[in-house]
């Protein structure tokens, strides 16, 4: 492929104005249909009212912590939205809302989090991989399994999500460049949030778009609007589609912010300003989607109204299921660290068993 | 016909990928090269570039991929080309290959094997000669064996191969050129278990991988002083095979463990710890180490003086005469 067919947009790719208007140019992308946009909406809404539940549920100690994704829903919701059943999902620590997209369940997804264990869900049935947490290290294991999707001859994707210091780690160019000299159908999308914890963009890369990143490995590049969620879908099931041809892999950028701190553990108002949060909250994803939707006729406040009592049932879902505490067997801590225990397991076990029972 | 340790891994990697489809070998350099030490020799002629391939210069990348492919169904066996280049994966092996089973609840497993050519005694520059054992065994979730034969190496390789856990191969590349006769008929796993290579009354060396040989050697020279040594090839590194390794110190109520690596914190004192609380009563003397010097692995030229050796381990064993009983037995 040229040069010129890898590169990115100039501008990031946007489908609407901040106000919610419809702009003119797509860069060549095709709007998605009416129901899936509606259905983004929807899937929005609740991923908006989940992660206010999370976020208030550390407050009464019943999840350890959550990093929340508030501002990020085009991108969370966007990226369950663009997979179908048999592809693959590798998210990180802050993709709860994609989770819930994806269809898993409150109880699934807050697992980790919660401290229950390390994985609330099985992968190999969810095809979503266990949330990761060190940086990175998921995008070689998303293009590895593609490779491997793709020499079973299985029409699948593999799609990781990754933030904007991930793209400083040594994994991410490594993924890179795995993915496109092998043609692994992966499509990696970061999440450009402007922030690493308290590293603003600008100490994190030199970069003028972390898009371009995908150039030099000879990756078809895009960015996009990540607040615009028509957007975002649009250039997501474009991406997914190349992956799954057997065009190669690709990166998408998309632009966004994150409203609340990293974590709940986290204050934001030590590294950035009020003015910024406040600018950056008027670009609210939900708003913009809802005004478009509603000026088009697609969306009806009767149908806004019924999304937000589904968001409200949810989340006293997400709290019933918190609030239930599930006994933990600590014999399961020596379960499945290796297909056969090792006698100095047994042993261990053995110990622990008579501890206990003392 | 005597067979390298070299060609043994080869041979083991060829009837796996025969016997196996899902069997894939890659890394750098393993295709047309065949491996910078010809462990791969000919495989993606025989085999085609499917089954052996060369992929971009980067360890972390290798297993990473691996995992992924581990994930999608395959059984990668990656090379790592030297100890010290393996560092760079050294997150993806500890964060996720030893992890993955455990943090999935038993729903993903991740059958792979990491061969990685270690120790030194070959004059190699530096980076190249590292005994990096004690990283992997400390960590859970990894199985790390070494052999110290050609015989083992194709077991071993063949057993790894087949284990569905995921296996760190350490390969002393010293031994690479050493051969013997080797049965390549399968005998039933090999794996997890230490072997007694020589029977003796009087004190039992303990060694893995490149430190077999020079065990042997010892065991043949302390004849002269009148010393009946047994040697234990561990094989297994993790899990560690106590029931071979107390049942040989108990009769012999010595023991000796050497290795490569340097001593502080090493594998040895795994070991010393583990032996020590099970043949307390039966000791007659410390357990001691022979391992190589608390320095970063030397220039080949100075290679000699950290590299355990038969006079060292002699001196040591000369050392065991610590109670009123002697070493030589019945005398």
């Amino acid at each position: 492929m040229s040069v010129e067919a890898l590169l990115p947009s100039a501008t990031p790719v946007r489908f609407l104005a901040e106000d919610g208007t419809p702009v003119d140019r797509h860069h060549g992308y095709v709007e998605p249909a009416e129901d899936r946009l509606k259905e983004a909406y929807r899937l929005m809404v609740l991923g908006r009212r989940f992660d206010v539940q999370a976020t208030a549920l550390t407050k009464q100690g019943r999840l350890a912590v959550y990093p929340s994704s508030a501002g990020q829903e085009a991108c969370q919701v966007a990226a369950a939205l663009t997979l179908g059943e048999p592809d693959w999902l590798f998210p990180t620590y802050r993709d709860s809302v994609a989770l819930i997209a994806r269809g898993l369940k409150p109880g699934e997804v807050l697992t980790l989090l919660r401290g229950d264990a390390h994985c609330g869900y099985d992968p190999a049935e969810t095809r979503v991989a266990p949330q990761c947490t060190p940086l990175a290290t998921q995008t070689l294991h998303a293009a590895g399994l593609a490779h491997a999707m793709q020499r079973r001859g299985e029409d699948a994707v593999a799609l990781a999500l990754i933030g904007d210091g991930a793209t400083s780690e040594g994994d991410f160019h490594e993924a890179l460049n795995f993915a496109a000299v092998f043609k692994a159908p992966a499509v990696f999308f970061v999440q450009n949030n402007r922030y690493a914890i308290s590293v603003p963009f600008e100490k994190q890369s030199a970069a003028a778009a972390l898009a371009y990143k995908g150039v030099g490995y000879g990756m078809r590049s895009e960015q996009v609007d990540g607040n615009d969620a028509v957007a975002v879908l649009a250039v997501l099931d474009d991406a997914v589609k190349h992956a799954r041809e057997g065009r190669g892999p690709v990166l998408v950028e998309a632009h966004t912010y994150r409203i609340d701190a990293h974590t709940n553990a986290d204050d934001a108002t030590r590294y950035r300003e009020a003015e910024e949060v406040a600018k950056w909250r008027e670009a609210d994803p939900l708003q913009r989607l809802e005004t478009y939707l509603k000026s088009r006729n697609t969306l009806r406040d009767t149908e806004i109204e019924q999304f937000q009592a589904d968001a409200e049932a949810f989340a006293q879902t997400v709290r019933d299921t918190l609030n239930a505490e599930p006994e933990l067997d600590p014999m399961s801590l020596f379960d499945h660290v290796y297909a056969e225990p090792t006698r100095q397991l047994e042993a261990q076990r053995a110990a622990l068993k008579a501890e206990l029972e003392a | 016909m005597t067979t390298t340790m070299a060609q043994a891994l080869n041979a083991a990697l060829r009837d796996a990928l025969k016997d196996d489809d899902r069997v894939l070998v890659f890394g750098e350099d393993v295709g047309a090269l065949g491996g910078v030490f010809r462990v791969t020799d000919g495989i993606t002629a025989d085999f085609g570039e499917s089954r052996c391939f060369d992929t971009p210069l980067a360890e972390a990348g290798i297993v990473g991929f691996a995992v992924g492919m581990a994930m999608g169904g395959f059984r990668p066996v990656v090379e790592m080309q030297f100890d010290a280049f393996a560092y760079p994966a050294f997150e993806q092996i500890t964060s996720h290959v030893a992890k993955l089973r455990n943090r999935t609840r038993g729903a993903l497993s991740l059958p792979m094997v990491i061969r990685i050519p270690y120790a030194g005694g070959i004059g190699g520059v530096e980076h190249h000669c590292d005994s990096s054992e004690a990283y992997y065994t400390h960590t859970p979730g990894l199985r790390v064996v070494t052999p110290g034969t050609a015989q083992d190496a194709y077991d071993l390789l063949r057993d790894a191969i087949e284990s569905p856990d995921p296996v760190v191969f350490l390969e002393p590349k010293a031994r690479y050129w050493s051969g013997e006769e080797v049965s390549f008929a399968r005998k039933g796993p090999a794996m997890d278990k230490a072997v007694v290579r020589r029977e003796g009354k009087d004190v039992t060396l303990i060694a893995y991988g490149p430190m077999v040989a020079t065990a042997l050697e010892t065991a043949e020279a302390a004849k002269d002083e009148g010393w009946d040594v047994e040697v234990v090839d561990l094989r297994s590194l993790s899990p560690f095979d106590d029931e071979t390794v107390t049942a040989s110190v108990r009769r012999t109520g010595r023991a000796v463990v050497v290795h490569e690596a340097a001593g502080f914190g090493g594998y040895g004192a795994e070991v010393v710890a583990r032996v020590t609380e099970q043949c307390f009563h039966q000791l007659h003397a410390p357990v001691l180490r022979v391992t190589g010097l608390d320095i970063p692995y030397p220039a080949p030229k100075l290679e000699r003086h950290t590299l355990p050796d038969v006079d060292r381990i002699l001196d040591t064993i000369a050392r065991l005469q610590w109670a009123d009983t002697p070493v030589v037995a019945g005398a």
